[in-house]
């Protein structure tokens, strides 16, 4: 596995409060995601996987296109209780193997486009290589993938955000104060990080985030 | 069969005799005035009986049943009439036409299957609502729904899939799709 840059050494926040969904929410030009649109237009019935928080937003839009959805929000499933074991220092960790028995398991659907948003940005170190191995096993050839990586410049402390779809260029980000950046990953590790798909594609935001279109 | 007893009395009913034809009054001795007769009853200010029989086509709008949280179920539940469950259900539900709502203390590991089906509280098993699937905010559900139109609340959690089935041709013969979302959803866009 590539030693990814971790610059910040944290873990989420045990014991805060769950999610506010009643905080405001951003409005945002995406390029990556009016790329990733031309996919779900293209025709209906695509199998979606939305890897992020559960958003009425994206499941309104996504089933109006004519889309099955599926819905895992991995992040928040990473802390299940259940599924962490004591690690060789002491301290809690998830147990990698329990974890993907018990998610992302689909019986046989092979999924057209997949929604990262940014959660690789903020689950455990452990969960990271093999999620996108999952995922690469359950992506049709010629699915694709977006996902948004933050760049350095974005700190430590950059915000873990729903990504609600608003339009076909634009969503709405909503901040959810659970969760901590885990590491910040430089374009050589993003290509390592996704080696077995077909290609990638950078979008360099304002915000300090890179939007990368991954083809399987 | 639905004789009425002399003395019997229609607690709170204030339901005027009815005018149609094939009714069963409270006239002593006299129950049923047969079909075809038209003549209202000789007493015309006798009170109905409450023990009239229902008769189809009658709006006889029941009460939801209702299943408290101190209620545990292990098996197969099914009924025909609309259901309030707030217990704990472990196995199937099946309303077939009628409406399931899982209160906020309702715990359900079981498949559903109701013409509509709104939860408040949790649900771990796949939901079919042949019209229409709500998740309120305070929803946890771990399965999959295939309906044709959902309603999910800002805050509320789903695992699974959404598979929205088309409804039945309209008028023009193109299938429909049909999509709502309530308010909540609505108003944070």
């Amino acid at each position: 596995m590539p030693q990814f840059l971790k610059m910040f050494r944290s873990s989420t926040t045990a014991g805060t409060p769950a999610l506010a969904p009643s905080q405001e929410r951003v409005p945002r030009r995406s390029t990556g995601f009016q790329e990733f649109t031309k996919v779900l237009q293209a025709r209906e019935g695509l199998n979606v996987l939305d890897l992020g928080p559960t958003s009425p937003t994206n499941i309104h839009y996504l089933t109006s296109l004519g889309h099955k959805i599926y819905n895992v929000d991995v992040l928040l499933s990473s802390m299940d209780p259940a599924l962490l074991r004591p690690g060789e220092d002491g301290a809690a960790i998830v147990d990698v193997e329990r974890f993907f028995a018990e998610n992302l398991v689909f019986r046989g659907e092979q999924f057209d486009a997949v929604l990262l948003w940014s959660v690789a940005d903020y689950l455990p170190e452990s969960l990271v290589k093999p999620l996108v191995e999952r995922i690469h096993s359950v992506m049709q050839p010629g699915g694709m993938l977006l996902g948004f990586f933050h760049t350095k410049d974005a700190g430590p402390q950059a915000p873990y955000h729903r990504y609600h779809i608003a339009g076909a260029d634009t969503l709405e980000l909503q901040q959810v104060p659970r969760f901590r950046l885990q590491r910040v990953f430089n374009n050589r590790h993003i290509e390592n990080l996704f080696q077995n798909f077909k290609s990638l594609k950078f979008f360099l935001a304002r915000d300090h985030t890179r939007e990368v279109l991954v083809v399987r | 069969m639905w004789k009425a007893r002399p003395d019997e009395k229609s607690p709170g009913s204030a339901a005027p005799a009815p005018s149609t034809t094939n009714t069963t009054t409270t006239m002593p001795t006299t129950t049923v005035v047969s079909a075809g007769n038209t003549a209202a009853p000789t007493a015309p200010a006798a009170p109905r009986s409450n023990f009239a029989p229902q008769r189809p086509g009658e709006n006889f709008r029941a009460e939801v049943a209702h299943i408290g949280k101190s209620v545990l179920i292990k098996g197969e539940l099914s009924g025909s009439e609309d259901l309030y469950l707030d217990g704990e259900v472990e196995g199937s539900v099946d309303l077939k036409q009628h409406s399931l709502t899982v209160g906020p203390h309702g715990r359900i590991r079981a498949n559903i299957r109701a013409r509509e089906v709104i939860v408040h509280g949790k649900v771990d098993g796949n939901i079919t609502g042949d019209e229409k699937v709500e998740l309120k905010k305070s929803a946890v559900l771990t399965g999959d729904i295939t309906t044709q139109r959902i309603m999910i609340e800002d805050g509320a959690f789903f695992k699974g899939a959404i598979d929205l089935l088309k409804e039945g041709k309209s008028q023009s013969g193109e299938h429909r799709r049909e999509l709502s979302f309530n308010a909540a959803a609505g108003s944070n866009s």
